[in-house]
Order: C-alpha cells, then sequence, then structure tokens
C-alpha cells in the first residue's frame, strides 16, 4: 500500500509537470478501471494471459531457473493455436478447442524445453538460451505470418473457425458487455489451481523445489537435476504457450503479429511480486491488468510515455517493498524461533 | 598481581541472545592462556571484543593496568594485540607475503609496495621464531599447517605481544598440532602472551599454565593448569557429569557387507584421486578412515554412495554391484557439510525427513507425494530422535547445528540401509550432540550395519572404529586395529611418510 501511494504521489508530480490535474487523472484511472462491469471485464482479460505467464516464470524460479522465454514460448503457441482453429474447421467445438489449446502448450513446451536440454546437456545458462529462443521464434513466426500463411495486406492469419472460438463472458453475464474477458480466464485460475497442486502435492514439485533451493542436497538425495532442468522449462513454455486461448480464440480469433507486448516479461515481475506463489500471482496479474488497462484509458490526458513511467515505477516500488517486508517478517519468524529455545 | 590484560564485567547481546553475560578475564604477561567450553559458550565473541571487532556492551578493558577503548582491529593492533580466526583470513591466489603485509603496506616514495624490504623482514621473523615458510609461496599451494604459520608471522610482523588462537588445532594433523605448540612455548619464553581458544582437554592440560572455563556466555571458573584435571574441566565445561556411555559390544561378525574392489576416481579437476583402493566391511563392523583433508576420501565416499561415476572398479553391497550412478545403492549417507549437501535449509523439518526418500512407494507415487504418510514419518522420527523443537512445519534452517544434524541422521538411518557411510558426523557439533551422534553409529554396529567413518578427529576414530584405514594420496597406506594404535602412529601414516611394507 505503501508502494502505492508512494508511487502514485510521484506519479501526481510528474503529471503536475506536464501541467495536468493529477486529480483528474487519477479519477479517470479508477473509474475507468474498477467504476464499471466493463471496465472490470478490460481489467480481467489484461489479467488472463499474465496470469499464464507468471506461472510459466513462478515455476522455473521455483526450480531454480530464470527463464526469460516466455515471450518466444507464447508467439510459438499462439500461432499454433491459430493454426489448429482455422486448420481442422470440421471438428466440433469441444473437440477443436481443446485440441487447439494442447497445440499451443506443444509449441510452447518445446520452446521450452530446447534450452531446457541445452542446459542440462551442455551446461550453457538458460538466460542466454530462452533469450535467443525469443529472437528464434519471433523471427520464425513473423516470416510465417507476412510470407505464408498471412490474411493479404494484413499481418494476421486467417480466421479461426467459429467452432473454435472460446465464448465471451458476457455470454453469462451480460454486465460485462463488449469486454473481451472470456472463458480462458478460468482455465488460467484453473492452471493456478494445477500448479498450486504439483508444486506441494506431487513428487515432481517436491524435486523440483528441492533443486531450486539447494540443488546439492537435492543431488545427493537422488535427484537427477538434468531431466528434471528440461521438464521444468517444458511446462513453464506450454503454460506460456496457453495464453494464445484469451487472444487467439477468446478474443480476436486469428494470430496477429505484435499482440502480445512483452506479455512475456512482465510475468516475470507479476512472479516476482507475487512471490512464486499461485495465488500470489492471481492477485498480482489483477494488479498489473489494472495498470495496464488504466492506462491506457489515461492515454487521451497525457502521453504514453508517462503512463509507461508509471507503470514502470510502481513495478520497481512493489517489487522493491515487498522484498523488504519479506526479509523483515523472516527476521521476525526467527527471533520468535529463537525466544521460544530458550 | 600484575595481569597483562584483564576484562572486567563484559556484556554482549546478540538480539536476544546473552553471547557474554558479566565476564571477567584475566591473563598474566608470558603465560598460555587456554579459554575453553562448549561450542556457543561464547568464547569467540569475547575474543572478539578484545580483538576490537565487537563493542562490549558494557564492561571494561585494561591493558597492563591501563583502561583502553578498542574501536577497531587497528586499534587493538596498536595495543599489541592479534588474532588468529577460527577460519584463516587469508587469500588464496596471493603470496605469503602479500598475505601478510595486506592492510600493513610499506610504500616507497611514489606509494608502490615494497615487498623486498618485507620479504627480508618475514624471513627474519621466520628464522627466529621457527616458523619456516618460502615468503614467495601462494598460499592456495601451501598445506593447512603452514597456512597457520602464515597467520602467525602476520601477527608478530605486526609486533603482536599477545596472541589469540581461536581454534587452531581442528585442522591439523597430531604431528602439526605437535609443532604449534612448540612454536607457542616459543613465544612464551620470548616474554610473549597466548591465548588460545579449545575444547580438546588433552590440549589444555599439554599446553596451558593456566585455563577459564565459560558455559553459556558466564566464566564458570579460572584455574591454574596444575590444580585440576580433564575430568573436572570437563564436568565444568558442561555443567554436570559426562557420562561416556559409548563403549563398544558384540564383535563384527564376519560376512563383508561392503566390498570396494580396485576402485580409481577422478576428482572434480579430473586430476586422479583414488587409486585401485579396495577394502571391505563386515556386519558390524566400523571401519574408520583416517587421512588428511584431500587425500582420496571425499571422493571415495561419493563412489560408494552412487554420487561418483569410478573410472575403474566395482562396488559390492551384499554380494549386489552397484557401478552406475543411475542406480542408487542402498547406503545411508551422513554427509560431510550439513547445510549444504544434507538439507534443504528452507525446507521443513518434514520435508526434509524424506529428502532421498521421497521416491520410496510409502511416500510417493508416480506422480503423489502423500503429504499424509510425509507427515506422520517427521511426527514419529521427531519423537524418536528428540528433534527439538519438535515442530514439524519449522524450517530447518531455524535448528541449532546439533538439531539439524539429528534430522540428517534420523532421516538416513531410517532408511534401514545395509550400509552407512558418515563423513565428519560431528564436526562442530557440541560436546552432548557429538554423544548423540555417537550412539546412534555404534546402535546401528550393534544392529550389524556396516560402517564407513571419514573424520578428521582421531580421537573419534580411535573411540568408535574397528578397524582404521589410513588414506594418502588415494591409496590406503595402512589399516590397523583401532585398539593397537595410537593417534601419534596414525599422524605418521597420515603425512604418507610411511608407505606399506616400508
Ligand atoms: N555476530 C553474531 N550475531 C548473532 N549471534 C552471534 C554472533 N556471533 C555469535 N553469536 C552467537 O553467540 C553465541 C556465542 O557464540 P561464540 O562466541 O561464537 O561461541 P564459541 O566461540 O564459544 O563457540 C552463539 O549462540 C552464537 O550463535
Ligand atoms: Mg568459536
Amino acid at each position: 500500500m505503501l508502494a502505492l501511494l508512494l508511487s502514485f504521489i510521484i506519479g501526481g508530480v510528474f503529471i503536475l509537470l506536464i501541467g495536468k490535474d493529477p486529480f483528474v487523472v487519477y479519477a479517470m484511472f479508477f473509474s475507468q478501471t474498477m467504476g464499471s462491469w466493463y471496465g472490470i471485464g478490460q481489467v480481467l482479460f489484461k489479467a488472463t494471459p499474465l496470469i499464464f505467464t507468471g506461472l510459466s516464470a513462478a515455476i522455473s524460479f521455483r526450480a531454480g531457473l530464470f527463464n526469460i522465454g516466455a515471450e518466444g514460448q507464447l508467439i510459438i503457441g499462439s500461432f499454433l493455436v491459430a493454426m489448429v482453429g482455422c486448420t481442422f474447421s470440421s471438428l466440433p467445438s469441444f473437440l477443436l478447442i481443446p485440441c487447439a489449446l494442447l497445440a499451443g502448450a506443444l509449441g510452447g513446451a518445446l520452446w521450452g524445453a530446447i534450452p531446457g536440454f541445452l542446459k542440462a546437456k551442455f551446461g550453457a545458462h538458460e538466460v542466454i538460451n530462452t533469450i535467443m529462443m525469443n529472437f528464434v521464434a519471433a523471427g520464425v513466426i513473423s516470416y510465417l505470418v507476412t510470407n505464408v500463411y498471412s490474411v493479404p495486406a494484413t499481418v494476421h492469419t486467417p480466421q479461426i473457425t467459429a467452432s473454435a472460438e472460446l465464448l465471451r463472458l458476457d455470454v453469462f453475464a451480460s454486465a460485462f458487455h463488449g469486454s473481451p474477458v472470456n472463458v480462458s480466464l478460468f482455465i488460467a485460475l484453473a492452471a493456478c489451481g494445477g500448479v498450486y497442486y504439483l508444486l506441494w502435492r506431487t513428487r515432481f514439485g517436491y524435486e523440483l523445489r528441492a533443486i531450486g533451493l539447494n540443488p546439492i542436497a537435492a543431488e545427493y538425495g537422488g535427484i537427477s537435476i538434468a531431466r528434471r532442468t528440461v521438464l521444468t522449462l517444458a511446462l513453464a513454455g506450454a503454460l506460456a504457450g496457453l495464453v494464445g486461448g484469451n487472444f487467439v480464440l477468446g478474443y480476436k480469433h486469428y494470430y496477429e503479429l505484435g499482440f502480445s507486448e512483452g506479455i512475456g516479461f512482465i510475468g516475470i515481475a507479476v512472479a516476482l511480486l507475487a512471490r512464486n506463489h499461485p495465488i500470489g500471482i492471481v492477485l498480482a496479474s489483477i494488479f498489473f491488468g489494472i495498470l495496464e488497462y488504466g492506462s491506457l484509458t489515461i492515454n487521451t490526458m497525457v502521453p504514453k510515455e508517462l503512463s509507461n513511467i508509471l507503470q514502470a515505477i510502481v513495478i520497481l516500488f512493489m517489487i522493491t517493498l515487498t522484498k523488504f517486508l519479506s526479509r523483515w517478517t523472516t527476521h521476525l519468524q526467527e527471533c520468535i524461533v529463537q525466544d521460544s529455545n530458550v | 598481581m600484575m595481569f597483562s590484560i584483564n576484562m572486567q564485567h563484559i556484556s554482549k547481546r546478540f538480539g536476544n541472545l546473552r553471547a557474554n553475560d558479566g565476564v571477567n578475564f584475566s591473563v598474566q604477561q608470558g603465560e598460555i592462556h587456554a579459554l575453553v567450553g562448549e561450542n556457543g559458550a561464547g568464547k569467540s565473541t569475547l575474543m572478539n571484543i578484545l580483538y576490537g571487532i565487537h563493542q562490549p556492551d558494557e564492561g571494561s578493558i585494561l591493558l597492563n593496568e591501563n583502561l583502553v577503548k578498542l574501536e577497531t582491529p587497528a586499534r587493538a593492533i596498536s595495543f599489541g594485540i592479534g588474532m588468529v580466526h577460527q577460519h584463516f583470513m587469508l587469500i588464496p591466489s596471493l603470496t605469503v607475503t602479500e598475505n601478510i603485509i595486506l592492510g600493513n603496506e610499506l610504500t616507497s616514495m611514489l606509494g608502490f609496495i615494497n615487498s623486498s624490504e618485507a620479504e627480508r623482514t618475514i624471513e627474519q621473523l621466520s628464522d627466529r621464531y621457527r616458523l619456516p615458510v618460502n615468503p614467495r609461496a601462494r598460499v592456495e599451494s601451501l598445506s593447512v599447517g603452514q597456512q597457520q604459520r602464515v597467520e602467525l608471522l602476520k601477527l608478530l610482523y605486526r609486533n603482536a605481544e599477545i596472541l589469540i588462537l581461536d581454534e587452531p588445532t581442528p585442522v591439523l594433523t597430531p604431528q602439526e598440532v605437535e609443532e604449534l605448540f612448540h612454536t607457542l612455548n616459543n613465544f612464551k619464553s620470548m616474554g610473549k602472551t597466548v591465548i588460545l581458544i579449545t575444547h580438546k582437554l588433552s590440549e589444555v592440560m599439554a599446553i596451558s599454565n593456566s585455563v577459564t572455563v565459560m558455559r553459556r556466555g558466564k566464566v564458570v571458573t579460572r584455574v591454574d593448569t596444575v590444580s585440576t584435571s580433564q575430568i573436572e574441566l570437563a564436568r565444568l565445561m558442561v555443567g554436570h557429569d559426562v557420562e561416556f556411555r559409548t563403549v563398544k559390544t558384540s564383535p563384527p561378525s564376519s560376512m563383508p557387507v561392503l566390498v570396494v574392489e580396485g576402485v580409481s576416481a577422478q576428482s572434480d579437476r579430473h586430476l586422479p584421486a583414488v587409486r585401485n583402493l579396495s577394502l571391505s566391511i563386515a556386519g558390524g563392523e566400523i571401519l574408520g578412515i583416517a587421512a588428511i583433508e584431500g587425500n582420496g576420501q571425499s571422493e571415495l565416499i561419493q563412489v560408494i554412495t552412487g554420487l561418483r561415476k569410478p573410472t575403474a572398479g566395482k562396488v559390492v553391497i551384499k554380494g549386489q554391484e552397484y557401478l552406475s550412478s543411475r542406480h542408487h545403492p542402498p547406503v545411508s549417507h551422513i554427509p560431510e557439510d550439513r547445510g549444504k549437501q544434507g538439507l534443504v535449509l528452507d525446507f521443513t523439518i518434514s520435508e526434509n525427513l524424506i529428502l532421498g526418500r521421497h521416491q520410496e512407494k510409502n511416500f510417493s507415487g508416480l506422480f503423489r507425494l502423500f503429504n499424509e504418510k510425509v507427515e506422520s514419518n517427521a511426527k514419529q522420527l521427531i519423537q524418536v530422535y528428540d528433534i527439538r523443537p519438535p515442530t514439524k512445519h519449522l524450517r530447518v534452517r531455524n535448528l541449532s547445528g546439533g538439531n539439524q544434524q539429528k534430522v540428517i541422521i534420523a532421516r538416513e538411518l531410517s532408511k534401514n540401509a545395509p550400509v552407512i557411510v558418515a563423513n565428519h558426523p560431528t564436526r562442530g557439533l557440541d560436546i552432548w550432540a557429538i554423544e548423540f551422534v555417537h550412539s546412534s553409529l555404534l546402535r546401528e554396529r550393534t544392529n550389524g550395519k556396516a560402517i564407513l567413518l571419514v573424520s578428521s578427529d582421531l580421537e573419534e576414530l580411535l573411540k568408535l572404529s574397528d578397524r582404521i584405514a589410513v588414506m594418502y594420496e588415494g591409496e590406503i597406506v595402512t589399516i590397523v586395529e583401532a585398539k593397537n594404535t595410537t593417534e601419534r602412529e596414525l599422524g605418521i601414516y597420515m603425512t604418507g611418510a610411511v608407505k606399506r611394507g616400508a
């Protein structure tokens, strides 16, 4: 809260500097994001892909891996989602949608497994590997979309068939009318539950966390780090690949170049803010959703650059402050434990 | 009486912990004074105060009857106080001379370090105090004993009159200990004052003139060494009679349980570390391995526990061969470094109690982890092994060293494997925890397990082992019956001075 307040004050100073009234701008920001069901729908739509990429970053972090590759993984995944969606038009919805999502997950998984394999086999650092894989993904898909599969004069693929579309939530709750929030929000929440279960209720999750916290002790405990590394990054990639459900199946109904705008990278911030906990990730994603959609709404009043600056400041403050708080609370815990020992 | 050091009513707190509580500590000029106490008694803290690293919350320090304030080590050095820490503070990649003059450089007019002059001084000092060491050698190429000489020379170079040595002996071979004591006696005869921290009472009796015993931050007593005994000191240190119950019973059976045949292995740096080594351990037998750090004992253990692939040879347990690192051999392993190898410090006690056992059918299926089983296992082991505090969900990081070791022992012994490998199992533990580890190992011996024990504490090896193998440069130099040997004899073999059959 303190972090938020601080960053709003600093933001206010910036807004004053360009000659606008900060209170008017902030009023706009809040009323547009949280003042209506439409705004909330927009925020949730923005939050959905962040849940996926946040989870993707979080399970990598939990295994001690710094996976910067969500961006590439989600590009590949979403493209495959779109391709399956427009190719197998004869399949009924209940088969086509899962197939499309599965293709996305597999594509992302492959894109994660490759750097994982390079790390496990040759010790090449995953930060470099995943960044390179981002470039490769962006290049390959950009070539395919512009030269092979595009609708002429656009930078997007053909429309998916109607039976592959995911329902928007305004079908169930008309209050959301007009906002693109769709069923993939529920898929994202299910993924959160799945990751939670994986981390704390399965053998693999136990091993993954052990590796992340102390790889040497894990190895002494008979855990093969190499194999777990590949599997972890593949899973992280699969989660990132599912982003396509939201944008392709749920909103535009085609794959468009550059749609992601760095969702993969923001996922890292989401995971950090949430301290790699699935429930925290939902909250952090909503928070980032508010920031993103909110800064769109005030675009008319302040330059886009300024709202980007504001976003960055908020992220910086939140992350440093939560770090600080967590250190403080663990310190407190340790004091209590020591007391009870005496 | 004239005391060259007189610390009065010193108190020091760390948070809620009273590391020193109204401590009076005095040393006469020209004596060797031993400071003893269990781990955590506050010995290092007291000496860090004398060396200006910590500031006391209360109390005063008199040097030669003058009240002084020691705000920094530099200030302490200016009063002639020098300290060798428990862990050496040398920079491995620098030479002996560079290490010694670090922070005290003689510089020429232009600011260049005048090292040839320093070298000459160091050579003079090492002649005078009989501390032979090559001033141009890099510290990383020196043995631990030689590094200690460098630390001592560093103090002499700074004209220290009062030398504090914090637990200098555990890392040394018996011969090196003897040499060190020789040097300390030298210092004494030249009028210097020595404070020696240790918790080996035999050393206290051997070298000191007087002793201060600390327990839980307080001084229990200060006596002249001639008027006390080891048994009395042990009682004062722990606060009640120490009963050394660990007595070996039952002779080993004759069936070999662990057989190592012609094993060779490389170190992490791909140098030969174990050379064509064979040994066998019977059920109900403890085989001790005595060796100076870095003679292949760690690599041998890694081969036996399946963590390192040998380049040749085989490991046979109960008639079955274990070679590849895929198959984990049935070995309980108490590793050398608790925090690094034995535990995930940020896991809870429950989670740590299944590490390495988590793949057993009790604890997990192909996919799921059976949390109820994990918890009930923890509840049981915490009770049986008296782990404190008995809180399953506490992170192991928050436990004391002794209790962390209990977690490892509980986990490893509950595997019920036929072979137990214990690597420095009591390093850094206090007397009670050591007793616990010893009696656990002896109980397993009675249960017919084959036990391999590596330790740098020869007393421990002699007390627990049936036979002791001495390793030198990757080979077994000799195997002796524990009851027919002495620390001295082992020490001679450990330095490689005598080869097998010589
Ligand atoms: N810098 C420190 N911060 C907090 N606690 C400390 C610090 N140094 C020592 N202690 C605690 O003070 C107590 C005494 O430690 P120490 O003087 O190192 O004992 P000894 O040298 O006798 O083994 C221990 O419980 C130790 O954990
Ligand atoms: Mg100490």
